[in-house]
This record gives structure tokens, sequence and C-alpha cells, in this order.
């Protein structure tokens, strides 16, 4: 099938805002006799259930977490972009547009991506507003900084925790809400089920987590701002909770999954350090503003850094792109520090990993101003790694952060299935193939501030309120269905975890679908993800019951899904064989070793079907059409 | 490292509650606290007994989820640290730790390690915030805000809610907590408006959910992983002052 991503035809400078004029409206009144589900409370659960209730909406709020403040956006570091042009070096909405298309490689929707670079400006309007203490000059206006993939300064910051201040704000207008009576929170649930009646998305099923007691709720729509997959691999940056079950359960309800080969391997993370490590920590790609990555010239060099002279360094990314330098975009760099490390040419005890250094940063504005601009990020290396970094360089190496792939959706959020929204990383839309830095927050807030009320109008003026309740049998057969597979997994009582069946999964992806992907290596991968998932339902060890608070129930039914979407996302992998953004296929790259695409054959978004248990996807495609930035070569030398 | 530990278990919130005693070997100086009682559970489950339960998520310090009181301390032994950010490193071979929840009237136990901190929610719902509305917003740099007071701001608002304030605090006060928040709207422009209702409001539901009041112990700023600072405290003092004086 051809999917239609019904983006506004016509000049892309006013479509964002012909499409508002010509949307139907709801009428203030009416709008208290809708219900709206949010699922998820970050950046685009968070900003967008608070302004629903706003607007008058009856919204319910769900998270897994103890409170809505949780949510992993409040682990974002480095900034937030927006096209202020403050600093008057030459931005505008359309350079945000077209450094965003670029750095994704040419796999996003023009007009979203347009209506992206607009509103964020909004963006850091709300934001100051609601007291979010930005970054200030000493004249008291906002300071920016430099990320990866622009020649711009755009990036608005509030320390070294950008994202917990941002989500702060959105809980601020979320906690404003619930006091107000028209967002309903619930916290410690979480999303097992998509309820589908007739083809429209009418509920959710939900496991209260400290009870274990499985619920059911209806609702006119239903939104999904549940975050992304990354934790596929088991070591990634993401928090624990984080996975794919919600979108899963949706696409296992008839929702399409795009794009899901489409992940972010972060150039600059602390390196793995021994085989009990449960997760990985990035330090902030701002760090790459003043910082130098380098390596020694001399495979197998094993001096400390102090020691190697400035002859024998290899600054390899200021060599090789000089125009860019340091702030190559993420994919660019994380996949060079990997061409480093197997020339051999790695740093530490590892050998998987690179320096980035602060000897010229310190030396040229003195370890003061590093340490106002970074200093949190160097406590936290040094918790981490007990290095001092303002003393020897960081040892960075990439890993798992982001996922640019979602469920499919409309210019209007809405997924395939009617009644089904999806907000922020949970979805597909603006980042393409690779997200460039500071965009994700970027994206979270202007889905749930400013796109979502406007365009969940237009759907919901077409329902007649509260037409399918919890009464209805397909509620049943959703708790039914829930409960149907906790007894499953609590009944195997094997021999192995759910931690070591993760891990395992998580190997075969970071070895066979990680930073380097070929045909050999997909198929060794869909020979064993299939295996491991057969042998998951035969010998997990779940202890415990469904009746009570558990956490290794909850994380294997994360893990059931995780081994099942796994596939999809390797299939998706093998299927597309360009190479293009964070996707790197090695068959196909030019003669310096960077990304190929292959835009005759791929300019599209590949859309997968679920088809049942052991059956194959089935493959829909929404091709992509350029008309305002002219396809070419991503080159940032 | 070999080590041996004592952690509370309790099923339930009516179920009292002991200490248990574990012996854990091999532990690697690079783990992290929350990775050594991963492996501490994977070998009870194997062993057919339940895991412990604790809060935890993002593990980088900053979704403020964990929650251990460790040899007596909110998060542990290392200073302006998270039990998640906790390493190994911190402790010796032979060492005997205690692991227990936050205890505070206000945060009821739910199992193990895991405590309810809903009453913290409904300060924040109280007045933690700016009232304004999305969209309709001025230019942000309409306001200058002068860097010290942008810094002082900030300081302030790095708070992660973890609660370990009130486990530190021999009254299970939540005042750096509330006031945290109070003082970070009420030196900025957006926030002066409301200051007065906000600092009522907030202190009436902090006392409304049975924390304790301040008597300037500050084992408070001592335990908070983000070294926010009791000056806070002064701050919301001098505010709540302001609004008796009408």
């Amino acid at each position: 099938m051809i999917l239609d991503g019904k983006a506004p035809t016509g000049p892309i400078e006013t479509a964002w805002d012909r499409y508002r004029f010509e949307t139907k409206l709801v009428n203030p009144a009416n709008k208290r006799k809708y219900k709206i589900l949010m699922v998820g409370t970050g950046l685009a659960g968070g900003a967008g259930a608070a302004t629903l209730g706003e607007l008058g909406y009856n919204v319910e709020s769900f998270c897994y977490q103890d409170s809505p403040r949780r949510a992993h956006s409040i682990a974002a570091q480095g900034g937030i972009n927006a096209a202020k042009n403050y600093p008057n070096d030459a931005d505008s909405i359309r350079r945000l547009f077209y450094d965003t298309v670029k750095g994704g490689d040419f796999r996003s929707r023009e007009a979203d991506v347009w209506r992206l670079s607009q509103v964020s400006n909004n963006i850091i309007d709300q934001c100051v507003a609601q007291g979010v203490p930005f970054a200030r000059d000493y004249a008291g206006y906002l300071d920016t900084r430099s990320f990866g993939g622009a020649q711009v300064s755009r990036t608005f910051y509030a320390r070294g925790q950008t994202g917990q201040q941002l989500l702060l704000g959105a809980y601020s207008a979320l906690s404003r809400q619930i006091k107000a009576g028209t967002v309903k929170m619930h916290t410690r649930r979480e999303m097992l089920d998509l309820v589908v009646v007739d083809g429209v998305a009418r509920g959710i099923t939900v496991r209260n987590l400290v009870t274990g007691e499985v619920e059911s709720h209806w609702g006119d729509a239903v939104c999904l701002a549940t975050g992304g997959y990354i934790n596929v691999f088991y070591l990634s940056t993401n928090a624990m909770g984080c996975s794919v079950t919600a979108n899963w359960k949706a696409v296992k309800k008839g929702a399409y999954f795009a794009n899901p080969c489409y992940t972010q391997i972060h150039p600059t993370c602390i390196p793995v350090a021994g085989e009990y490590q449960s997760k990985l920590t990035l330090m902030s790609e701002s760090l790459r503003n003043d910082g130098r990555i380098w390596v020694p010239k001399k495979a197998g060099d094993k001096r400390p850094a102090n020691e190697i002279p400035e002859d024998e360094r290899d600054y390899y990314l200021e060599t090789k792109y000089p125009a860019f330098g340091n702030l190559v975009p993420r994919d660019v760099a994380s996949r060079n520090a990997k061409q480093m490390t197997d020339a051999n040419r790695g740093v530490g005890a590892s050998g998987l990993a690179v320096y980035l250094d602060y000897r010229d940063a310190i030396g040229r504005v003195g370890e003061n101003t590093i340490k106002e601009r970074y200093g949190n990020l160097f406590d936290m290396y040094e918790k981490i790694t007990d290095d001092n970094a303002y003393k020897q360089p960081m040892r960075i190496y990439p890993a798992p952060h982001y996922c640019m792939g979602g469920l499919w959706v409309d210019y209007n959020l809405q997924s395939n299935v009617p009644g089904l929204f999806v907000l922020g990383e949970a979805n597909f839309s603006v980042h393409g193939a690779n997200r460039l830095g500071a965009s994700a927050l970027m994206q979270g807030l202007s889905d749930g501030y400013f796109v979502i009320p406007y365009t969940i109008g237009g759907y919901l003026q077409t329902v007649i309120p509260g037409e399918v309740k919890t009464d209805h049998p397909a509620f049943k057969e959703s708790i039914a269905q829930v409960e149907e597979q906790s007894k499953k997994l609590l009944s195997i009582n094997g021999k192995r975890t759910v931690l070591e069946f993760h891990r395992d999964l998580g190997k075969i992806l970071w070895d066979n679908v990680g930073m380097a992907r070929s045909k050999e290596s997909l198929n060794k991968a869909l020979q064993e993800i299939p295996q491991l998932r057969e042998e998951f339902w035969k010998n997990v060890k779940v202890t415990g019951s469904g009746n009570e608070l558990n956490q290794q129930l909850e994380n294997a039914g994360r893990v059931a899904d995780f081994l099942e979407f796994a596939e999809v996302l390797t299939l998706d992998a093998l299927n597309r064989e360009e190479s293009c953004g964070g996707h790197f296929r090695v068959e196909s790259q030019t003669a310096e070793g960077e990304a190929m695409r292959d835009d005759e054959n791929f300019t599209y978004a590949a859309a997968w079907e679920y088809k049942g248990e052991g059956k194959a996807p089935e493959l829909h495609k929404e091709p992509l059409k350029f008309e305002n930035i002219h396809l070419a070569q991503r080159s940032y030398k | 490292m070999d080590l041996t530990l004592h952690v509370w278990r309790q099923k339930g919130p009516k179920d009292t509650g002991k200490l248990e005693t574990y012996k854990v070997t091999g532990v690697d100086s690079d783990q992290s606290f929350l990775e050594m009682l991963d492996v501490l559970n994977e070998d009870l489950i194997k062993a057919n007994k339940e895991p412990v339960v604790f809060d935890h998520d993002c593990r980088e310090g900053i979704c403020g989820m964990c929650s251990q009181v460790i040899n007596g301390r909110p998060h542990g032994p290392h200073e302006e640290t998270t039990v998640c950010q906790l390493h190994m490193r911190r402790f010796k071979d032979g060492d005997e730790i205690f692991v227990e929840p936050w205890r505070a009237k206000a945060f009821p136990i739910i199992k193990d390690l895991i405590v309810d901190r809903s009453a913290l929610e409904k300060i924040m719902q109280a007045g933690g915030y700016v009232s304004c509305r999305t969209g309709g917003t001025p230019d942000a740099n309409t306001h200058p805000i002068g860097k010290p007071i942008a810094d002082y701001a900030m300081d302030a608002a790095e708070c992660i809610g973890c609660g370990a304030c009130v486990a530190g605090c021999p009254n299970s006060s939540a005042m750096l907590y509330t006031s945290a928040k109070v003082a970070q709207l009420a030196v900025q422009p957006q926030g002066k408006v409301e200051a007065k209702a906000r600092v009522k409001n907030m202190t009436d539901a902090m006392q409304a959910e049975g924390f304790g009041n301040c008597t300037n112990h500050l084992e408070c700023q001592a335990s908070c992983p983000k070294g926010i600072s009791v000056k806070f405290i002064a701050k919301l003092n001098r505010e709540y002052l302001k609004t008796i004086a009408g």
C-alpha cells in the first residue's frame, strides 16, 4: 500500500498557517465532552496533556514511574534548538529546516520539518514564561551554543541539564492542570494493550504496577508519547524502564512501525567498563564545542595520553572534515570513532574508546570557564570513571542513544489507526535517518505544546464523545489477553533470568545490526533472534506473582516485546540496501567510506504491518518528495 | 571484594518488615551500587527466592527515582551522589552495608525499598508553577534577567525531587524541596506575580501531607545529591513572612 502523509500542498512557508485555518475546530463548550488518553509524561506527553487539559478537554495521563517528572526526557543534557537568530549569525526558520532535512540525510517529510522549525521559536518563549532558568549572558539575555550539524549557534541550554529544566517546565504546567482537575494522573501504570474497536482506537489496558491489577480505560482518542526503543540493544543511554512495549502493542493492533532501522549511536558516551554494566552514560554533545577528539597516529600505541607528543596525535575529525571539524553530526562522528578502533588505534584498557581532550580549551579560556560551561559533566565523568578530565582527556565511545524510527504518523500525528496519535520520539516523522543534537527536545515540546492541540481537533469533531466505553466486550477481551500473557510468563519457571535474555539480545543486535550492517550480519541476526525468542518462552524464569509489585514480570513483558520487535528492526535494515544517516550498510559507501544513499530506490519511509506470529511483516511505503531542498550527497567537509 | 548486606525486606505496606542478611562475593569496584544489587537479585532468582525491589530508572543521577538509605545516609556515603551513581570503589572488602528505604510518615513503604512519594506531587500541584497558558507568551528576550538571578534560579531548579532531604531530616521535613521551587520562581520576574499565593499554598500543602517543620539541622543539604543549599529555606521563610505582613 502507498501511504499518504497528508502534508498540505502549496508553498511550504505557509503550509502550517493554512492548515490551522482550514482544520475544523471543536467548539470550546464541546471540548469537555471529549476524553483523551495520553500515555507517557515526557516532553511530548507532559506538554501535550497539560495543553489539552488547559484547552478544556478531559485528559487522563499515564506513566510507569512514580511521578510524571521522571520521564527520560529529564536526562537530556545539551540543549534545545530554535531559529531565534539572537546571535545575529544568519539563522532563520529556513536554515533550521534545511539543516534538519540535510542532517536527517533526506529521509524525513519536508512539511513536518518546516512546521517544527517554525514553532521552535514559540517553544523558547513558552519555556521562559514558565520560569525555565536558561543560561543568560551578563546583560540578562539568553545565551546559545553550537551543536553538531549546524554552523550557527542556535542551541539554548540550562547548564548541562536542559532536558531536566524543560521537563520540569512541562511538569509544572501538568501539575497545574492536575490541580485544576482537567487532567487525571495515573502513575505507576504501564500500558500493555491498545483497545481497537472496528478499526478505531478506543482505549488502553494498563497494569497497575503496585497492585498488579489490570485496568482498562476508554478515550475518544489515544495519544502515545511513549519514547524510543533503543533499549533493544540492552546497553544504551536510555532509562532502565524505556521499552518498545506500548508501541509494539499498538503495532499488534494494526499500527504500522516506520523505519525501525534508523537508530542513533551517539558518539560521546562513557565507554563500557565491565560485564555487569547495566546502562551507558552519555556525555553531552555540547562537549564537542570545546573538546578535541583524537587517537594516536600509530596503531597499538598504549602510552598514556600526556606522553603522546602533538605530532603523534591524529585529530581525525578536524583533518577529515575541516568545515565542521569536531562538530560533524552524530552518525559521522560515531562511524569515524569505530573506524579508528577497528584499526587498533583505540585508547584505554579495552581499546574501545577515543580521546576527547580539553587541554587546548583550558589553555585558551582557562579552567574556570570550562568548569562553568561543563562542570556538571566533568563531575559526572569523574563519578563514573574516577578520572579527572581537567587533567587528562576523557575517554569516549559511541553508544545506542535514540531512535529516529517509530510509529508511522501522517501530518496530523495520527497513525494509520484512526484515533491513535503518536508524539515525540515514539513517532518517526521529523528526524529522517539521523537526528541532529538538541532537536529531540525541540520535537517533543513542538508535538506536545503546539501541534497535537491543533491536529487532534480535526479528528475529534468527527467522533461522537463517549461512543465506546469500557463496557464494550473489546475491553474485557483486552484485559483477558494481558492477564494471559502475565500468567504464561510466570508459569514457565525455566533456568535463565530475564536480564540474561535481554543481554543476549543486545549482543546480537550490537554485533550484527549496530554501526555497520551487512547483508551477511543482518541475515545472521535474523537467524539468531527467533532462536533466542523461542528459548525465552521455554526457559525464562520469572519469580513472584501477577497480583503484586513484581519488577521481574514487568521486565519480562518488555523483553518479550523486544524479542519480537528486534526482528522487524533487522528486516528493515536488510530491506534498506542503502546507507543513510544512522543506518550504514557496508555494501553502500563512497570511496572515502562515507554513507552512500540510493535515492532512486529508497526515497521512501518504510512502514511495517504486523501479520501475526511467525509471519513476515508486510512493507508499506510512503514516497518522500523533496520540493524545497535539492537532494544532495551530504557533505560536512 | 566480598560484602555483607543487610537489606530491608517488607512484603507490603502492612507487613512489619525486617533486615535480611545476604553475602555478595566478587564485587567489582567499577560496578554501581545498583549493579551490585542487580547481581544479588540474579542470585536470588536462581535460588528461587524473591529478588529485592527498589526504585530506579535513569541510572545517571537525574530522574530522582532511586531512593535508598545506605549505612544510615540517604543515597549513601559519597557526597552529592545518587545511589545509582554511587560506585563500589567507595567501599572496601569485608564491609557490612545496611540498605533501607526512605523513612518518613509522609512516605509509606510500598514494598522492600520502594516508598510512596505522592505527597511530594501534592506540594508541587499546590503552586509549583507560573500560571501561564500555552501560547500567547512574549518573545523570550523581552525581559532580561541578570545572570546572578538566572544562576540563583538554576541552583534552586537543580532539585531532582528524590526526597532524600525528607529522609535525612530528623523531622521528615520537606522544606528544602518546597523552598527550591519557591525560590526558583520568586526571584524571576515571571514568577513574582504569584509569589505570595505560591509560598502560602505550597507550605500549606506540605503541612497537610504530614511533613515536619524545619529546625535547622541542615541534614537536608547534607543528604541532597544535587547539593541544594539551605539558603533557599531562608528564602522560603522570607517569602512566607511577606505574605503574613500582607
